[in-house]
Formats: structure tokens, C-alpha cells, sequence
């Protein structure tokens, strides 16, 4: 069974793939789905415009988008819930939500959001980077960062980020506010090119430190002094884990909004299946978060059609109720 | 991308040619936009209105393409439709571009409250519908009717002071400030904007209540249902410091009636102005056909 949960996840991202292409509120038939994803590939086949530039146009780049902010989203929680050895830590805990929230919703409300399609990427970027800056410059003390002290300042810096983000959403006027409080349930409706290349290279580089985070955070797990003894470098390891989990998730925030669950949950779920062990965690969260929120999205956008929900309010609604049972059937084997 | 989104428009273009000049296949995005389309004969040509379209009965048992903050291109698409009329403030943005990439025609109403502006969102959907001579007479029905309440309403004496309340869910009802649509139809109807501090909308304090000291409180069925009723809004902690001189009313309209700025603005400005000027008589105005709910 472990063996086989890498490919069983992405035998999961595949189908959630495929069905984020097949379906939505416009019906193609397979077929034609089929041939416009052979042309959009360059191979010489008759297609159905309409299924061209449906798929092509509006369902490819929504179901990258989610599948690549699913997949750092889980990702990420599994490397922050490794670093602080805590299930209930999320990528939260650091601050970058909380920090990318109020540089987004500060956007909003002074205007910047309308001025350039870069405008609230940027913004929510840096404000989440500059949480997560603050976080670990509190948490530092003599070359070394407490993982316990890390979680304070991460406590501290979240509440601060959110009544300044309050104070921000009192003083905007009506329809600002109807804008951030949609912009807060998260959605990847407006997919764009420009979005999906912002999140490729923080993507790649959480996929590039995977292998030695996995190797880390296995030695981290028995203790801090044990892990030093086994030639991990400890500092470095919280510094790199912290450092591209802050630079990835600020940016699938700022991309997308702040998309709850998956970076909780996820991990979690995998590790019911696999132990803790995180050579098969790390890329099992990735994928199965990839396939989440993409499954997400295609419910999102079936249920109420013509109308979409926030996909933030779905990965809750759907995941919830089903990570509740998981939790219920496995309660001996959890002894996490 | 470019290949994809040319083919889109093709795929537009198409239909618009067989749909011939006029089209045929209209969503809607704004209340007052989705009455215009009715008032000027062409209701039957809309496939999808979003939600805050509630008038008339008929446009609120169509396809609900969403808020109209939150809409969703392939949504739209799936109606099929070939000219989308939207208000100022319909969105997201990238949705409204990835919508105009694939070809649909997307009007964006002007914004404005004023009686001027909503004759030009009618010229606007009258042109874009092929109802041109239908919109100019709407136009000057709708401004004769505007002329008749605003020439009614007494130019002395001192002028009411009006509060307008907004309350959704559990929520502490909002104060509409300067640079609103209540706020605009207060000034309309002959009255004073209680509270002029601040644009948009606020948060209700007993104090700043006490403070803007209304004549009448304005507010939404939408709303009181919201908070319970009239008697939940008097027993709201705000009315109790005002309670002792009793002479606070409230006043209380269907919101897309009050708030739509279509067609029906010139009859709720007419209600309106006759409700806070007891004393003058402002004449009733003729019924007309858009204000049936079953028009």
C-alpha cells in the first residue's frame, strides 16, 4: 500500500485533471474535448472550435493554476507540520497569510488593484514575505531559531497582520469591502497566464529542496540534538524549510487568496496512509493537494452554474466533512 | 493563447452573424440594467441576470450567472449569449476580460444616480438592443415623471433630516454616508443626508445616531426582515437614546425599488419625497407598465 500512495496520488491528480477539462457549466462532448486537447498540443487533428477555445481559453489555465496552488499548498503544510513536529501547524502559523492578506486587502483599498494585472500578486507577496521575515527575526536569538519561539512570534505577527487588516476592511468603503471580502474566500477564477508563470518558479523551487527537507525533517522527528548528531544541519534546514515555504505560499496567496485546508489537511490525510516518514509524505501531500483543490475548482464551478463559488469556501465544505470521517475511522491508528 | 482566445472570437462572431444585427441572446448584470431591458419590450430576450436582478418576476426565475462581483466566464458562456450588459462595478476584472477575449460584446452602464444618468443607461441599452425609438420614449416618460415630483417638492422651509440604515444578517446595520445611492435619492426627495462625515458605508453608533439626529430613518424590507422586523429595529440600542423624543419614523421600501436606478426611480423618488413632505402634496404619478412585477 505505501508503496504504491505516490502513484496512487497521481493517479488522483490525473482523474481530478481530467475531469476539471471534461466538465463545466458549457457541455462538450468527450470527443470533441479530446480533439481540442490534441490541437492545443500541436498534433494535426480536426477539433470543435468551440471545445478549442473553451478548454484552451478558460478551463487549462484554471486547472493548472489549481493544481499548482493545490500542490505547493499541500506541500508546504506538510513541510511546516514536519518543521514544527505539530499536526495542527499550518503554513499559517508563519505568518504569510496573515501578511500576504493585508498586503492584498491594502491594495484594494488604496486603489493599486485596478492600476496593473501585477498589482495584488505583488502586494500580497510582499506583505506575506514580510510576515514571514518578521516571524523568524523575533523567533532568532544567538544564531539559532526555537521552533517553540518561531510558533509565538508566528502567533503574534498573524494577530497583528489581522486587526491591522481589520482596521484596513473598517475604513473601506462598501464596494471595496464586498472586493476583499471575496478576495478572502479565495477563488481561481481569474486565471491567467501571468498568474500561473508567477507561481512556477516558487513551485519548482519547494519541488527542488524536496529531497533534502524530506531527509531533514526524517532526523528533525527525533529530536533537535539527535538530528544534529546525524549531520543535519539544523538552522540551515529551518532556515531553507521557513524560506521557501514563506517565498511559495506568499505566492499562491497573493495568486489566489488565502485558500484554506488544503495545507492542513492534506497532510494529515496522507500521513493516516503512509506514517511519518517524509520521503513518501512530502510528494504524496503535493500531489493529493494538487488533486484536491483541482477537484475543488470543477465543483466550484458545476454547483451553481452559471454561477461560481469561492473555491475557499469548497476545499472547506467538501474536505471537512470527509477528513471529520477519516478522522473517525481511524482514531487507533492516528496516534500521530 | 492567442490561437485559443482568436478561436473564441471566432466562435463569437459566429453566432452574432446567424443571431443577425440585434442581439438576441442578452445577459444581464444589475438590477437596474436587467428593467430597462423589460421596460423596453425586450425581456424576452434575456437568457441570465445575476442575483441582484429580483424585478420583474420573470427576469428572477432566469439562469442566475452569480453576484455580480463574483461572475464566472464559463458560466456566461454556457447561456450562450451574445451581448452582456453590465454595471460599472460587475467584475471581477478578469473575468470581464476573458469574457471580451472570447468575443462576447460587454457594455458597461455608466455609473451615476442621478435622474440623467439612468436616462443614459436607458439610451445605452436601447441602442445596444435595437430599441432605440422604445428607449427615447422611455427617456422622456421617465424624466417628465422626474420633472413632476422634483417641481412638488417645497423649495422653502427647513428640509428633513434622513438617515438610511442597511442591515444584512447578524451584522450591525451600516449608515450610508455621502457618494451613495440612498444618500442621492435622500437629496432627490427634498431631503438632508443625516450623515455626511464619511463616503460609503459605516458601521451604526448609538452615539453618531444620536449625533446626525434624523427626522426619519430610511431603510430596506430587505432589511428589516434581515433584522427581525420594525420592532427589532426600534429596540436597537441607537433608537433607545432617541426614543424620548419619539419622533423618529421609519420609512421602509423594497431595496431594488428604492436602490435599482431604473426605470421605477421616478416612482420610488415620488414615494419617497411624499413620505418625508407630510405637510406638501406631491402628486401621485401615472401608473406605468414596468412597474408591474408581472410586466
Amino acid at each position: 500500500m505505501r508503496r504504491f500512495a505516490p502513484l496512487v496520488a497521481a493517479a488522483l491528480l490525473a482523474l481530478a485533471l481530467v475531469g476539471a477539462l471534461a466538465l463545466g457549466p458549457v457541455r462538450l462532448p468527450v470527443g470533441d474535448v479530446i480533439g481540442a486537447l490534441g490541437q492545443l498540443a500541436g498534433l494535426p487533428v480536426a477539433a470543435e472550435p468551440q471545445a478549442v477555445a473553451v478548454v484552451g481559453a478558460l478551463r487549462m489555465p484554471r486547472a493548472i493554476l489549481a493544481a499548482l496552488a493545490g500542490a505547493v499548498l499541500g506541500l508546504a503544510g506538510a513541510l511546516t507540520q514536519g518543521l514544527f513536529r505539530n499536526p495542527l501547524a499550518d503554513p499559517g502559523v508563519l505568518g504569510i497569510a496573515g501578511g500576504a492578506s493585508l498586503g492584498a486587502v491594502s491594495a484594494i483599498f488604496f486603489g493599486f488593484a485596478a492600476l496593473s494585472v501585477w498589482a495584488l500578486p505583488a502586494t500580497g507577496f510582499i506583505g506575506g514575505l514580510a510576515a514571514a521575515l518578521l516571524v523568524s527575526r523575533i523567533a532568532r536569538s544567538d544564531g539559532r531559531t526555537p521552533v517553540a519561539t518561531l510558533l509565538l512570534a508566528g502567533i503574534a505577527v498573524n494577530a497583528l497582520a489581522m486587526s491591522l487588516t481589520g482596521i484596513v476592511v473598517y475604513a473601506s468603503d462598501d464596494r471595496q469591502l464586498r472586493d476583499i471580502s471575496l478576495w478572502l474566500m479565495g477563488s481561481v477564477g481569474g486565471a491567467t497566464a501571468i498568474r500561473i508563470w508567477i507561481l512556477v518558479p516558487f513551485a519548482a523551487l519547494l519541488l527542488v529542496g524536496l529531497p533534502f527537507f524530506a531527509r531533514g525533517l526524517d532526523a528533525l522527528m527525533l529530536g533537535e540534538r539527535e538530528a544534529v548528531h546525524l549531520g543535519v544541519g539544523i538552522e540551515t534546514l529551518k532556515a531553507g524549510v521557513i524560506g521557501c515555504v514563506a517565498l511559495a505560499v506568499g505566492a499562491v496567496v497573493s495568486c489566489v487568496g488565502p485558500i484554506g485546508f488544503v495545507g492542513l489537511v492534506v497532510p494529515h490525510i496522507a500521513r493516516m496512509f503512509l506514517g511519518p516518514g517524509h520521503r513518501l509524505l512530502l510528494p504524496v501531500s503535493t500531489l493529493a493537494g494538487a488533486a484536491l483543490l483541482v477537484a475543488a475548482d470543477t465543483f466550484a464551478r458545476l454547483v451553481v452554474a452559471p454561477a461560481e463559488l469561492p473555491v475557499g469556501l469548497v476545499t472547506a465544505a467538501i474536505g471537512a466533512p470527509f477528513f471529520a470521517a477519516m478522522v473517525a475511522r481511524s482514531k487507533r491508528r492516528l496516534a500521530i | 493563447m492567442r490561437a485559443v482566445l482568436a478561436g473564441l472570437f471566432c466562435l463569437s462572431a459566429a453566432t452574432i452573424c446567424v443571431a443577425g444585427e440585434t442581439p438576441q441572446r442578452i445577459v444581464a448584470a444589475g438590477s437596474g440594467l436587467t428593467e430597462i431591458v423589460h421596460a423596453l419590450g425586450a425581456g424576452d430576450r434575456l437568457v441570465g441576470v445575476d442575483s441582484t436582478s429580483l424585478f420583474p418576476t420573470r427576469a428572477s426565475v432566469l439562469p442566475q450567472i452569480g453576484y455580480l462581483r463574483a461572475l464566472s466566464a464559463e458560466g456566461i458562456l454556457s447561456l450562450r449569449p451574445n451581448l452582456m450588459l453590465a454595471t460599472e462595478d460587475a467584475g471581477p476584472p478578469a473575468v470581464l476580460e476573458q469574457l471580451r477575449s472570447a468575443g462576447l460584446a460587454v457594455l458597461r452602464a455608466r455609473e451615476g444616480f442621478e435622474p440623467e444618468a439612468v436616462a443614459a443607461r436607458i439610451a445605452m441599452v436601447g441602442s445596444a438592443t435595437g430599441k432605440e425609438s422604445e428607449a427615447a420614449a422611455l427617456q422622456v416618460t421617465f424624466l417628465s415623471d422626474i420633472a413632476r415630483v422634483q417641481h412638488a417638492i417645497p423649495a422653502a422651509g427647513p428640509k428633513p433630516r434622513v438617515l438610511f440604515l442597511l442591515a444584512a444578517g447578524s451584522a450591525v446595520p451600516m449608515v450610508s454616508g455621502r457618494d451613495t445611492g440612498a444618500s442621492a435619492m435622500i437629496v432627490a426627495a427634498g431631503g438632508i443626508n443625516a450623515v455626511d462625515a464619511y463616503r460609503g458605508y459605516k458601521p451604526l453608533t448609538p452615539e453618531a445616531f444620536a449625533t446626525a439626529a434624523p427626522d426619519f430613518v430610511l431603510t430596506t424590507e430587505q432589511s428589516l426582515a434581515a433584522l427581525g422586523g420594525r420592532e427589532a429595529l426600534l429596540a436597537l440600542p441607537a433608537f433607545a437614546v432617541l426614543a424620548r423624543s419619539g419622533r423618529v419614523q421609519v420609512l421602509s421600501y423594497d431595496s431594488v425599488y428604492l436602490l435599482g436606478f431604473g426605470p421605477r426611480t421616478a416612482h420610488a423618488l415620488r414615494d419617497l419625497a411624499a413620505a418625508i413632505h407630510p405637510a406638501s402634496p406631491i402628486p401621485t404619478l401615472p401608473h406605468r407598465p414596468w412597474l408591474e412585477a408581472g410586466f
